[in-house]
C-alpha cells in the first residue's frame, strides 16, 4: 500500500480518543493539515467514538478558522480497517488538498513555531532556579 | 356618576364599542388628531397603545390627553415592561388628574420584538399586581408603600386576556383571577377563530365570570392576505384559521380588503350573539378610516349618549 | 454552577494585542463544568493565540495555569510568586474570579476571556440552562419548585402572558414558558386551585437592585 511520505500517522485506539488539544498541538508543531481516519459510521469498535470525533472535528474547524489557520486544514474520514486502498486514497486526497492550500500560515515568516506550552509545573521549576 | 363614558355605557346595558389609536413615531400631534377624527362619534372609548410591540412611540399618556381634548374618553394602556411601581403610580395619578379615567393593565410585549432590543426591561410588577395597585389607589386611597393618597384617582380598571394563547385551560381562570384582583372590563386579543372564542366564553361562563366583568371582544379587519399571514406566523398568541386566509385568497386581488371588512363585520355580529359579551374592541390598526362603516355595518351606530 | 461563554476570538485578540507574555488562568469549578474555562479550554485558547500571533509575526508567550477556584483568597494568593513575570493576566474564570484576581494583584491588568452569563444547571451533557438569578427571596415553595423570576422572561408572578404558545416563550421558541411549566406541575400534583392565588408584589430590595450584596457570619470571622 503506497501513500504519500508526508503523512505522519499517530495511532489511537479510537478516533474518539482524539481531543481538541491534540490537533491544535499538531498545528503548533508545524503540521500543515491534520485528518482523523475513523471507522465507518455505525461500525465503531467503541460504539460512538467516531461520532464524537466527527463533532470535535466540526468544532476544530471553527477554532482553526477563527485563529487564522483555516478550517479546511482539518478533516474527518471514515473507512473500515480492511480498506487498504481507501486508506491510501484518503492520504493522497488530503495531501493534494493541503498542497493546494499551501503551507500552514504560521510558516509565513520562514520560522516554525516551537511548542511553547509552558505548564505551571515547568513555570514553578523555572522560578525555583 | 362615573367619570368614564365607557363605564357609563356598559353599566347602562348598551353593547359597547371601543376603538384604538396607535400614537405616532414622532412628536407630530396631527397624526393622532387625524386618526381620532375618523373615530369620532363611532366609539364609546378609545384605547391608546403604550409603546406597543416595544416600538418607541409618543407616550400613551400624552396621546390620551390629545384625544381627551378632542372629546374622546381615552383608555390609556399601561405596560409593566418599561416602568417600575414608582413611575406607574405616578403616571396613574397624573392621568386621573387630567381626566383620563380608563386604564388598561398589560404585561407588555418583550423588548426583543421592538426597535430597542438591547434595552433593559423592568417588570417590577406584573399586570395582575397592576390591577391590584389601581384598585388600592382608588378604593383604599393607599400607595403600595402604605402611605395615604391625597386625592384618589378615579379609574375604570381594564385588562386584556388572550383566549388563543396557551395553556388554553387556564385562560378563563386567569380572567377570574384578574376579576378578583379588581379588573372591571376586559378586552380580548383579536378574534379570527370564532369557535375557539366561543369555547373560551363557555369556560368563562362556567366560572360565572361574565357577570363580574364586562367582556369586550377584540376585532381586527384584515387589510391583505399578507397581513393575515403575518399575524398567523409572526405574532405570538394569534390564531388565524387557514379558512380565513383561503377566503381572502378566493376573491380578486382588488377585493381582498373589502372581504376583510366583510369578515370583520360578520365576526362582530357573531360575537354579539354570544352570551356574556358586552361589547367589541375594534383594532383597525392604520386603517382607522374604515371604522365608521364597520360600526354602521354591524348596526352599532349611533353610539348611545349616557349621562 | 455559574455558566459563561468564551468571548469572540477577535475581542480576545484585541485585548492581548499590547502584550507579549500573558498568564492565562482557568478555574477547576463552574467554568470547567460548562466547558468554558477549565484547563482543557485554557490549553485550547492558549494554542489558538500562539498560532494566531505567530501568523501575524508577533509571537506571544502564554503560560497556562488553572486554579482550583478563583473565588477564595488561598487559591488566588498562590499566584503571587509567578504573577510578576507577566505583562498581563487573562482569565477564563467567571466574573467573580476575574475581579478577585485583579483585587489581589493591583498593578496587574486582568482581562476577561469569557462573558459570564447565568447561574444554571446541566440539562444534559453539553447543554446548560439558567435557573436562578439570585433574587434573595425564594418563593419556590409557592410555585412548586419552578422559579417564575428566572424561568419566565418577564418574571411574571401571575403568568402566563398572552404570548405563551405551545408551551414556549414568545421570546424564544426553544425556551419553555415558565408558567406553562408551573401549570403543568400544578396539574401533576392536583393543586390547580393554587393557580387562583394572586402572588403578592415582589420585594426586589434583596436582589441586586437593592445594592451590591454581602453575607457575613461573625462567628466564622477570625
Amino acid at each position: 500500500m503506497n501513500y504519500p511520505t508526508n503523512v505522519k500517522i499517530v495511532k489511537m485506539p479510537c478516533t474518539g480518543r482524539v481531543d481538541i488539544i491534540h490537533v491544535m498541538k499538531a498545528f503548533e508543531n508545524g503540521a500543515d493539515g491534520v485528518y482523523l481516519a475513523g471507522c465507518l459510521e455505525g461500525e465503531c469498535h467503541f460504539l460512538r467514538g467516531n461520532l464524537r470525533a466527527k463533532k470535535r472535528v466540526g468544532h476544530l474547524k471553527e477554532l482553526l478558522e477563527e485563529c487564522g489557520i483555516g478550517g479546511e486544514r482539518v478533516a474527518m474520514y471514515n473507512l473500515s480497517s480492511a480498506q487498504g486502498q481507501r486508506f491510501a486514497e484518503i492520504a493522497r486526497e488530503m495531501t493534494e488538498k493541503i498542497r493546494a492550500l499551501g503551507p500552514s500560515p504560521i510558516k509565513k515568516h520562514g520560522a516554525e513555531l516551537r511548542a511553547q506550552s509552558v505548564t505551571s509545573g515547568e513555570q514553578r521549576a523555572q522560578c525555583a532556579e | 356618576m362615573s367619570a368614564s363614558n365607557l363605564e357609563r355605557v356598559l353599566k347602562s346595558g348598551s353593547f359597547a364599542v371601543t376603538g384604538e389609536c396607535g400614537p405616532p413615531r414622532g412628536a407630530d400631534v396631527e397624526v393622532i388628531r387625524k386618526k381620532g377624527a375618523h373615530l369620532k362619534g363611532y366609539v364609546d372609548g378609545v384605547n391608546v397603545t403604550d409603546n406597543q410591540t416595544s416600538v418607541v412611540r409618543m407616550s400613551s399618556f400624552a396621546s390620551s390627553l390629545v384625544l381627551k381634548e378632542m372629546g374622546f374618553d381615552p383608555i390609556m394602556q399601561m405596560v409593566c415592561r418599561d416602568r417600575n411601581r414608582i413611575a406607574i403610580q405616578s403616571d396613574v395619578l397624573g392621568a386621573a388628574a387630567l381626566g383620563i379615567n380608563n386604564l388598561l393593565c398589560l404585561s407588555g410585549d418583550h423588548q426583543k420584538f421592538g426597535d430597542h432590543p438591547t434595552a433593559k426591561n423592568v417588570y417590577d410588577i406584573d399586570s395582575m399586581q397592576l390591577i391590584q395597585t389601581l384598585k388600592r389607589l382608588r378604593d383604599e386611597g393607599k400607595f403600595l408603600g402604605g402611605e395615604e393618597v391625597k386625592g384618589r384617582p378615579d379609574m375604570f380598571i381594564g385588562c386584556a386576556e388572550n383566549p388563543f394563547a396557551d395553556p388554553f385551560e387556564i385562560r378563563a381562570m386567569r380572567l377570574a383571577k384578574k376579576v378578583a384582583a379588581g379588573a372591571q372590563f376586559v378586552q380580548t386579543q383579536c378574534i379570527f377563530n370564532v369557535e375557539k372564542f366561543e369555547k373560551w366564553m363557555e369556560m368563562v361562563r362556567d366560572l360565572g365570570v361574565h357577570e363580574k366583568i364586562y367582556i369586550l371582544a377584540g376585532i381586527t379587519p384584515c387589510k391583505s392576505i399578507g397581513m393575515a399571514r403575518y399575524m398567523k406566523t409572526s405574532v405570538p398568541g394569534m390564531d388565524v384559521p387557514d379558512a380565513l386566509i383561503d377566503r381572502l385568497k378566493g376573491v380578486p386581488k382588488e377585493k381582498v380588503s373589502e372581504e376583510g371588512i366583510k369578515i370583520a363585520v360578520e365576526t362582530i355580529q357573531r360575537v354579539r350573539a354570544i352570551k356574556g359579551v358586552a361589547g367589541i374592541h375594534l383594532m383597525a390598526i392604520e386603517w382607522e378610516e374604515r371604522v365608521p362603516e364597520m360600526v354602521q355595518g354591524a348596526g352599532l351606530y349611533p353610539r348611545p349618549q349616557v349621562n | 454552577m455559574i455558566v459563561a461563554n468564551r468571548k469572540p476570538f477577535e475581542e480576545i485578540v484585541e485585548m492581548v494585542k499590547p502584550y507579549h507574555k500573558v498568564l492565562l488562568l482557568g478555574c477547576n469549578e463552574c467554568v470547567t463544568v460548562c466547558a468554558t474555562g477549565g484547563s482543557k479550554e485554557v490549553a485550547v485558547l492558549a494554542s489558538e493565540l500562539r498560532l494566531y500571533r505567530e501568523k501575524e509575526g508577533q509571537p506571544i508567550e502564554i503560560t497556562e495555569h488553572t486554579l482550583e477556584r478563583n473565588c477564595d483568597p488561598e487559591y488566588v494568593e498562590s499566584l503571587r510568586p509567578m504573577v510578576g513575570n507577566y505583562d498581563a493576566v487573562m482569565s477564563m474564570a467567571c466574573g467573580c474570579g476575574i475581579q478577585f484576581v485583579g483585587e489581589h494583584y493591583r498593578d496587574m491588568r486582568v482581562l476577561p476571556a469569557v462573558n459570564t452569563t447565568f447561574d444554571g444547571v446541566t440539562e444534559e451533557q453539553g447543554v446548560w440552562a439558567e435557573r436562578c438569578l439570585g433574587c434573595g427571596n425564594c418563593i419556590l415553595d409557592k410555585t412548586l419548585g419552578i422559579c417564575p423570576v428566572t424561568r419566565c422572561a418577564k418574571s411574571l408572578f401571575n403568568g402566563p402572558c398572552g404570548g405563551s404558545t405551545g408551551g414556549k416563550c414568545e421570546v424564544n421558541k426553544d425556551t419553555p414558558c415558565g408558567w406553562q411549566l408551573i401549570v403543568d406541575r400544578l396539574k401533576e400534583m392536583n393543586l390547580m386551585e393554587k393557580y387562583m392565588e394572586i402572588q403578592p408584589l415582589k420585594d426586589w430590595s434583596t436582589s441586586h437592585g437593592g445594592g451590591p450584596r454581602k453575607r457575613v457570619r461573625e462567628d466564622l470571622k477570625l
